[in-house]
């Protein structure tokens, strides 16, 4: 036999073929659905603002690694998704250059000031949308008007929700729904009220065609579409969207008001499926997951009903990131053959 | 029906971690056993076992025969190696060695008769007590054949404290590729079960349990068939590997836990491998002892694919060359399979009790990217992989980076070394590879501080007086 010269390795030999970069356009698939929705009822406005958030978050990422002389990774596709998700999360008639600087924020200060993929301690995209809210709160909150409207965002069942509710003055369905529930909190008085609106009219909508909320609001149904997918995929552990949701809805009824209109409004579903799972600032262990769920349950029915803010749900999961280090800390699963817990044990 | 009911139940039993590899057993699933012809010269190293090493019984030019002893050892945790050929001694020298490095050997020049050795005589296990059939394992240079390797006597001798209500005989093969002793439990059914009962009757056991993954129906079906005794039971277990690793194993079918730093034995179990079980019974049923096993020779660029009846000290050259070689050049050699496998530097080295399987993988199966800088997005996959319950990606970071106080208060000596974490990240961060080099350390720093504290102890006596008692 000639002379050889193999490859000399420890095992395992193999490897499983997924990649990050498999992940992360797995998650831009379970999106592309609900974004190209969003350009068919946003228009093409909307279209710019995901382009420009897209822009900020690749320019971010490329700029500080260029400068810090690492290599590029804008190959593993997180950069991209993470501007695809920001842009999701902004209202459709935001100013191009808002979701541009807040793509900068979510790679730079969201992301590569810790060191990049897998060591940053918040949600990047959530950085980024959280900086632009407090930054241009005018203009992140005015921004949900009436669209241009097109036949499926236009049933007769919305023009019966815009003429009950002032939608110029930007009533997204959940501050609508905060007004009905409280009427003290209308800015104009008990009169300001929306009229003969109840939480189970915008159902359809919501889960059809919601041209009142962000660009990743438009439909509930392909969010959990998305959501099924990944699951089912196994790019995301369901126990996090699935106890997330489960807890506010429970919540909600608790407090007596409609759990399903409070699962399908707002941020929840995209904030849950898409934010909530994102493996670097959720906790590792499945235990750990639970708990971070139940947290993020809690704290977004606090913020909904109990502050001024109709939603809850970024804040929520920015507070819950905060606390991921110390459950994973201290929320370990028992290893198999000890009898207890280990007491103490650390991140890296 | 029992034995139906008692492979139903298996069905509903989920694995806890683990992964699911492409288990490529389609090469040689379908190949019977076949005996190759042993070379003109076999190479039989005289350590194939865990514990002590054997010291040479033989001497140069020396005739040894089929199932001479020799080498043996004086130790408790050792088994006698004997020659698988009849010839002449030629030297005891060093000789690659397929678990690393060179290891002192016994080369035998094969005169092609295999000629028996005459004091080898089939022994009626039904009439011996529990001690004498340890003996004769022993005799047999019986070991685990599953890969580990532990001398099987040492098995089924448990100490008094620990009786054993329940034999698992382990015919998971979850490793990729492997189909040794898939065969074995089709063609050699009888002696498999046989096996089974003589081990049960070693350790008293009242009741077994036979294990096999579902992805080997034809095997159940066999077994089903052959096994007639109630006190055995069938179960298939889901296909997922290492649905075969010992602690696995357990507690997937008994629901107990081996203690951490335990043995099976401590929760009243012996868990043995199907190969092991059917060479003992060949050994009762012949008298002849362990000189040849069953290797899955494998991987896409073999010729002909087989399961080869190979007799022990025969090179992997060889061996290949009775599968009618490379197609191509195999980028990367393993004795095993590709999750635990041991990658070789030559085809040099033997074949030895421990070897399950000569794997060989193309450039395109052996290579993959390895990450420029190791990084743990914390996905979590390694977590959920690890049968242990572990964090894998922590104790990687914590060997990296030598802090061995968090490596072990996470509990770094529990990992059994699978390698599933290593195979389902997403980065291919080597991920056990950095836990293996984190146990070595840990033991390595252990032995060094007991060194000291010993050196401590005698030079405190020495000045003390003699102050030792």
């Amino acid at each position: 036999m000639e002379t050889t010269r193999f490859i000399l390795s420890t095992s395992p030999h193999i490897r499983d073929p997924i990649t990050t970069r498999k992940i992360m356009c797995q998650v831009i698939v379970a999106l592309a659905p609900v974004t190209l929705y969003s350009v068919v009822i946003h228009g093409v406005h909307g279209f710019y603002v995901i382009v420009s958030s897209i822009a900020g978050a690749l320019l971010g990422e490329l700029a500080v690694q260029k400068g810090r002389r690492l290599p590029v990774t804008l190959d593993d596709c997180s950069a991209l998704l993470t501007g695809l998700l920001l842009a999701l999360t902004l209202p459709p008639k935001v100013n191009w250059w808002i979701a541009l600087v807040a793509g900068l924020v979510a790679t730079v200060l969201g992301k590569q000031v810790f060191g990049g993929l897998g060591h940053n301690l918040f949600n990047p995209a959530l950085v980024g949308r959280a900086v632009a809210f407090v930054s241009w709160a005018a203009y992140m909150t005015a921004g949900y008007v009436k669209s241009a409207a097109i036949g499926i965002a236009s049933t007769p069942a919305h023009k019966a929700i815009e003429k009950a509710v002032d939608v110029a003055g930007g009533a997204s369905p959940l501050a609508a729904m905060k007004i009905v529930y409280d009427p003290s909190l209308s800015p104009v008085g008990p009169g300001g009220v929306p009229h003969g609106i109840q939480a189970s009219s915008y159902y359809k909508p919501l889960l059809l065609a919601n041209p009142w909320g962000c660009l990743g609001e438009v439909s509930a149904l392909l969010l959990v579409l998305g959501g099924i997918y990944l699951a089912v995929t196994r790019i995301i552990d369901w126990r996090i969207p699935v106890i997330y949701v489960g807890t506010v809805a429970a919540l909600t009824a608790i407090t007596g008001r409609d759990p399903l209109f409070y699962t399908l409004a707002g941020g929840l579903l995209i904030g849950a499926i898409f934010m909530a799972t994102d493996y670097t600032t959720s906790p590792l262990a499945p235990r750990g997951k639970v708990i971070y769920a139940l947290g993020l349950g809690l704290v977004t029915w606090l913020l909904r009903f109990w502050s001024n803010n109709p939603e809850g749900v970024m804040f929520a999961i920015l507070f819950m990131n905060g606390l991921v280090p110390i459950i994973d800390r201290y929320v370990l699963p028992r290893t198999y053959g000890k009898a207890a817990r280990t007491k103490e044990a650390s991140g890296p | 029906m029992r034995t139906v009911a008692g492979i139903n139940a298996g069905w509903r039993k989920r694995i806890r971690g683990g992964v699911h590899p492409p288990d490529n057993k389609h090469y040689t699933a379908e190949k019977p056993i076949t005996r190759m012809e042993a070379p003109e010269l076999v190479a039989i190293p005289l350590r194939q076992h865990i514990g002590a090493p054997c010291s040479p019984k033989v001497k140069k030019g020396d005739r040894v025969l089929v199932g001479t002893v020799i080498g043996d050892s004086e130790a408790f945790v050792s088994a006698p190696v004997h020659s698988s050929v009849s010839g002449t001694v030629r030297e005891i020298a060093p000789h690659p060695h397929p678990v690393g490095g060179e290891s002192p050997a016994v080369i035998i020049e094969n005169d092609g008769l295999y000629e028996r050795d005459p004091s080898l005589q089939p022994s009626p296990w039904e009439d011996m007590g529990p001690e004498d059939i340890r003996r004769a394992v022993r005799a047999a240079g019986m070991v685990g054949l599953g890969g580990a390797a532990f001398p099987t006597h040492v098995k089924l001798a448990p100490p008094g404290e620990f009786p054993i209500d329940t034999v698992i005989l382990n015919g998971a093969e979850c490793e990729p590729f492997l189909t040794a002793d898939y065969r074995l439990m089709l063609e050699q059914t009888e002696e498999v079960v046989e096996g089974l009962r003589i081990i049960m009757k070693a350790v008293g056991a009242p009741r077994a349990v036979i294990a096999v993954e579902d992805n080997k129906p034809l095997a159940v079906r066999k077994l089903a068939e052959v096994v007639r005794d109630p006190a055995i039971e069938l179960r298939t277990l889901r296909t997922r590997y290492p649905q075969g690793a010992e602690k696995v194993l357990i507690s997937n079918i008994l629901g107990r836990e081996v203690p951490s730093g335990g043995l099976p034995m401590h929760v009243g179990v012996v868990v043995n491998n199907v190969g092991t079980a059917r060479a003992i019974a060949h050994y009762f049923r012949t008298g002849l002892p362990l000189v040849e096993r069953v290797v899955t020779v494998t991987g896409s660029v073999i010729r002909e694919p087989s399961n080869l009846l190979v007799p022990l000290g025969t090179s992997f050259a060889a061996a290949v060359e009775a599968c009618g070689g490379f197609m191509s050049h195999p980028a990367k050699v393993i004795m095993g399979g590709p999750m635990m496998g041991l990658a070789q530097h030559t085809l040099e080295v033997p074949v030895v009790k421990g070897t399950s399987g000569i794997l060989a993988l193309s450039d395109r199966e052996a290579s993959y990217e390895v990450p420029r800088e190791p990084v743990c997005i914390r996905c979590g996959r390694c977590v959920e992989a690890c049968p242990m319950n572990l964090i894998p990606t922590y104790l990687a970071v914590f060997s990296h980076r030598e802090r061995w106080e968090e490596a072990r208060r996470l509990n770094i000596n529990d990992c059994i070394e699978c390698g599933c974490c290593a195979y389902a990240c997403p980065t291919r961060n080597p991920i056990v590879q950095l836990i293996k080099f984190g146990k070595a350390e840990l033991a390595r720093l252990k032995a060094a501080e007991e060194r000291r504290a010993r050196e401590r102890e005698t030079s405190a006596g020495k000045e003390g007086g003699g102050g030792n008692h």
